[in-house]
């Protein structure tokens, strides 16, 4: 029987009201009296020298207020990066400088040149071609590994190289690692591209700055996924505010994926304006800036090793990667391709020997970071295509490949080879609910009717495992982050027993304000009506994290789990007062405090009202009110996994490849709101089958990005995607946060794109096409068509 | 955007008085000129509305074929032409999406003939005539290359005439992003002869395949096209297909289309 509140509910998101109804409030509907519109000119080259700018011509015009250029940010701090890898050599990387706007050199099409504020966003652009702009072009580094050879420009002059570091993982694993391979019975290889991707969340960037001279206040409103890691960055390290003197605040706001947690120049510039012209200045991002200014994702090139011995159990694994940084090194950016991927090569796969190498390195490209499974998804896609491989060279079923390497339930917590220990799962279950929802024995059946219709059809299986909760903070700190990764939760009773949760996970599609308050009213057994989730300003929230990782409710629920705790104790200490009971005694059932065994009872209005009007209340042992704080810090990582089944048909004509069919029973452990969970992995599945089919950021030679818009970026649309089948009832649940909960945010897009593509593969195969052992991503139909016709 | 006049004329005589004034630009459905301008890659500085001119929009049937004003929707098209030129119709049923076909207009294309745009197929299969304010000219003369027509300054089409052929069908491969023609093929069937025009293939722009065009007009089937390879010399090679993928696509849209023609 489904419940209808509480933890396990269906409970219909109530942010949908508002935002369905257009009552939304985001960051562009903020317009603060007095108000002037910044501009940024950008770069229209990607490597340049500036050997000028000439304002006058430009401030002189109508409206305009004030042009920035480098020149004015003289003594503002650069944009931090938040986490500094140590090379395979004990050497830390190569860290360039950020500067707000370009100091000296464009490093890449999109580069903020100058910010012009005026009194319309018409004139300040009018102006914003007015300025004398003299750049001298310089060669653009695109290639990753041409920006490696000996005798490259260097998009950077002042370090050694576009080699941002060179990672080893596990370092001293290297030697055994080669004397597996060296000693194994079959070696299978694989080379591979994961396409660079573009977030495009619905809403673009906006952020507006305010200043309040008498008080010296500093707001910025900001499209982020985490105000208060905005406020510590941009205040400690960039415009020197300190932070009782900046509030952030990130309202409603239409999507991140990951793009949207970090520190972007534009914030910093319209506070830093605001404060020099005594006027609130606002900055919104059109979609062809979003283009070339929001960090872009993922961008590996890969080739990964499997040894196996002759009984085809896996002996270890080497990959070679490069990943790309960009022109700068965005907030994050250094961990994506090692602590968040290195570190989940082991997959679901009890392989003993693992090694992995990543070069990350600079071009002339907008800076690249994290983006919804950050790292997670490159490791699964090439672990999951080259299994895949490897059964079809050896000649076995993939599934049974599989299962004869996964890790098996006996074997948990299991410590793999890449520093990480998996507290739980089960993924034979997983693997058994997948082939039973996606009918895998009715395959042969569906592939003769497409056939019929002169369609190839394949099946693609693929397991992933990701590490989510991000993250124990005294962990991330000895691997590099200059931040903690805890989550804060303030619950605050009002006096008639409403309640008012603060938290620092921000919502930004995720419906922290329905999923939230069914925690707490489960927790205190009332209506979660009564329950508020609040989020998103610096200004009434404890210091926050932030949402990404798939953490909210693993580490932020966790945080308002331990407060709720906390609120319950003392409630139990204010009923046995008032039940003149032993506090030991006590038991909170149903929203009503019983004294165990008798039928003395006070509800818990009568509790709340005591708390806040304390006329019979145990004053000289208990302070009156009812709010308490806590902050969690996790033990561990949590380790969601799920089978992923796609098939596919494919027009032999035409090469278009159609999804026919999706699968997906994952194990996010326990589940608090069952309909907002698939509806995070339907969401993440489009954003997979997206990369896998359809989304490619690609710049030409001279660094232009080739698809700069809708035009020539395909987003997958609702056509393009069919009824998925999505299960979560494997559930082994976490065993080291109070609720048991694993994360579902990224699952989708980790999982889905091998599935995709090994169903390609198979279609391919099935139809003779033997040579065909991999297509790099997005398989579009002129790739796949041109694959097909290769010989 | 930056600043214009905008007129709206109610007759030809007075838009084309409108259109001889400097830097006066006509706007018909704004599918292509209005993001332009947004993005200030053109900056009329009057633009003058053919929305509002009543003679030029609606469709009828006439002796030399179905008549169409240049100022009529996509939309009106895919209805009111459903009856004498099923294919025309269909093909702008499919251009774009609802709020494209509401607003764009077949005049706006073929005066824009973007190489991927789907009525310039339609006009050259049909051996079309595009009658301006000013002569009537054949489609096999109006089309001169990507985004190239035979109008001269301030000409405005003011209506397009398509003999209705016997059978006929548009296919259309989509590039996936813009889901315009990656590669559209436009078959149609006259007792004199199989026309086939071909878009958003050719660096050239719209072009007739007259090898296809014999072979169909001997025996119109699809296995009649067998073994025939549209060369790939001048094709377009981007992001989304190569030039022999391209190439090969008309081929298969060609086979599809004469499948689907009716």
């Amino acid at each position: 029987m489904p419940k209808d509140g509480g933890i396990g509910a269906s409970t219909k998101r109530r942010e949908d009201v508002r935002f369905l109804t257009g009552q939304g409030r985001y960051t562009d509907d903020i317009n603060i009296r007095g108000q002037l519109y910044a501009h940024f000119v950008r770069s229209d080259v990607a490597h340049g020298r500036i050997n000028g700018i000439d304002t006058a011509a430009a401030e002189a015009m109508p409206g305009v207020h004030r042009v920035f250029t480098a020149h004015d940010f003289a003594g503002v701090g650069g944009l931090p990066c938040g986490w500094q890898v140590t090379d395979r050599f004990g050497k830390v990387m190569q860290e360039p400088k950020h500067p707000v706007l370009a100091d000296g050199k464009v490093r890449y099409v999109g580069d903020a040149i100058a910010l012009v504020v005026a009194d319309t966003l018409e004139q300040a652009r009018d102006a914003g071609e007015a300025l004398g702009i003299d750049i001298t072009e310089l060669p653009a580094v695109v290639d990753m590994k041409a920006a490696l050879a000996e005798g490259s420009t260097k998009v950077h002059d002042d370090l050694a190289s576009n080699l941002c570091y060179d990672w080893g993982f596990v370092e001293d694993n290297k030697g055994a690692v080669n004397a597996a391979f060296d000693g194994a019975a079959h070696v299978v290889s694989l080379e591979l591209v994961n396409n660079r991707l573009v977030a495009n969340p619905m809403e673009p960037r906006v952020a507006v700055g305010d200043f309040e001279s008498h008080s010296g206040q500093h707001t910025l409103y900001t499209t982020s996924q985490n105000p208060h890691v905005i406020r510590l960055l941009m205040g400690a390290f960039v415009l020197g505010i300190p932070e009782h003197k900046l509030r952030v605040v990130a309202p409603d706001v239409g999507g991140g994926f990951g793009s949207k947690i970090f520190h972007y120049a534009e914030e910093a510039a319209v506070v830093f304006a605001a404060k020099q012209l005594k006027r609130p200045v606002k900055w919104t991002a059109s979609r062809s800036e979003a283009f070339i200014t929001d960090a872009h994702g993922r961008d590996h090139v890969t080739k990964i090793e499997l040894a196996l011995d002759a009984a085809h159990n896996f002996l270890a694994i080497r990959t070679d990667t490069y990943a790309n940084m960009g022109a700068y090194l965005s907030t994050f950016a250094p961990s994506v391709p090692t602590w968040l991927h290195g570190t989940l090569m082991a997959g679901n796969y009890k392989t003993p020997l693992i090694y992995v190498n990543v070069k990350a390195v600079f071009t002339n490209t907008v800076p690249v970071d994290a983006y919804r499974g950050a790292g997670r998804p490159e490791a699964t896609f090439q672990l999951e295509r080259l299994v895949d491989k490897a059964a079809r060279q050896l000649g076995v079923d993939p599934v049974a490949l599989r299962r004869q390497n996964f890790i098996t339930p006996d074997m948990f917590p299991y410590q793999t080879p890449v520093a990480v220990v998996y507290d739980t799962g089960n993924y034979q279950a997983t693997t058994d609910k997948l082939l039973e929802i996606s009918d895998h024995a009715g395959f042969e059946a569906r592939r003769a009717a497409s056939a019929a219709k002169g369609l190839l059809r394949g099946y693609g299986f693929a397991h992933y495992i990701e590490a989510c909760g991000i993250a124990p903070s005294n962990l991330v700190g000895q691997l590099g982050a200059r931040a903690g990764l805890y989550e804060s939760a303030s619950v605050r009773v009002n006096a008639t027993g409403s309640i008012t949760v603060f938290t620092g996970s921000h919502s930004h599609g995720q419906g922290h304000e329905t999923s939230f308050a069914q925690v707490v009213a489960e927790m205190i057994g009332i209506d979660a009506a009564q329950i508020d989730i609040v989020h998103g300003d610096t200004a009434n929230s404890p210091m926050g994290m932030g949402t990404y990782g798939s953490r909210s409710l693993a580490v932020g629920g966790s945080a308002i789990v331990k407060a709720t705790n906390k609120i319950i104790n003392k409630a139990k200490k204010i009923a046995s007062h008032l039940l003149e009971a032993a506090e030991g005694d006590i038991e909170l059932k149903d929203g009503k405090f019983t004294v165990a065994g008798t039928d003395k009872s006070v509800d818990w209005v009568g509790v709340t009202l005591a708390a806040y009007v304390p006329h019979n209340y145990p004053l000289e042992s208990l302070e009156p009110g009812l709010e308490e704080t806590a902050f969690y810090d996790p033990s561990n990582f949590t380790y969601p996994a799920g089978a992923y089944a796609c098939e596919v048909e494919i027009d032999p004509e035409t090469g278009k490849v159609t999804i026919a069919a999706f699968s997906a029973a994952d194990d996010f452990g326990n589940i608090v709101n069952p309909m907002i969970v698939s509806g995070q992995v339907h969401g993440g599945l489009a954003q997979g089958i997206g990369q896998a089919l359809m989304e490619n950021c690609a710049y030409d030679e001279n660094g232009q990005l080739l698809s700069g818009s809708f035009m020539d970026y395909t987003m997958p649309r609702a056509d393009d995607l069919p009824m998925y089948h999505v299960d979560h009832s494997c559930i082994t649940p976490c065993t080291h946060n109070p609720l048991g909960v694993k994360g579902c945010g990224e699952a989708g897009a980790i999982g889905s794109p091998p599935a995709v593509v090994n169903a390609v593969i198979d279609a391919l195969h099935r139809a003779g096409h033997t040579h065909i052992t991999h297509i790099d991503m997005p398989l579009t139909p002129s790739r796949v068509w041109s694959a097909m016709n290769s010989h | 955007m930056n600043n214009f006049e905008f007129v709206k004329p109610s007759t030809i005589a007075d838009a084309v008085a409108a259109m001889a004034g400097d830097g006066a630009q006509a706007l018909s459905g704004g599918q292509t000129l209005t993001p332009t301008m947004k993005q200030r890659l053109a900056s009329p500085s009057v633009l003058v509305s053919l929305m509002g001119i009543s003679e030029m929009r609606g469709v009828c049937i006439g002796d030399g074929g179905l008549s169409v004003g240049g100022a009529t929707t996509h939309a009106t098209v895919a209805k009111e032409a459903a009856a004498y030129y099923p294919a025309l119709a269909a093909l702008a049923g499919q251009i774009g999406d609802p709020s494209v076909r509401s607003r764009g207009t077949v005049g706006g294309s073929l005066a824009n003939n973007d190489p991927s745009a789907c009525y310039p197929s339609a006009a050259l299969a049909s051996g079309a005539t595009v009658v301006t304010n000013r002569r009537r000219i054949a489609a096999d003369d109006f089309f001169t290359g990507m985004f190239g027509t035979a109008l001269d300054e301030g000409e405005i089409i003011t209506e397009v005439v398509f003999p209705v052929p016997q059978k006929a069908a548009y296919a259309k491969f989509v590039q996936p992003a813009s889901r315009f023609a990656l590669t559209g093929v436009f078959v149609a069937k006259y007792a004199s002869g199989v026309r086939v025009a071909v878009t958003g293939a050719s660096n050239n722009g719209v072009f007739r395949w007259k090898a296809a065009e014999a072979a169909l007009s001997a025996s119109f089937s699809g296995a009649a096209l067998a073994g025939l390879v549209c060369p790939a010399d001048d094709m377009i090679a981007d992001l989304h297909g190569t030039a022999a993928y391209r190439a090969h696509l008309v081929a298969v849209m060609t086979k599809r289309a004469v499948t689907a023609a009716h």
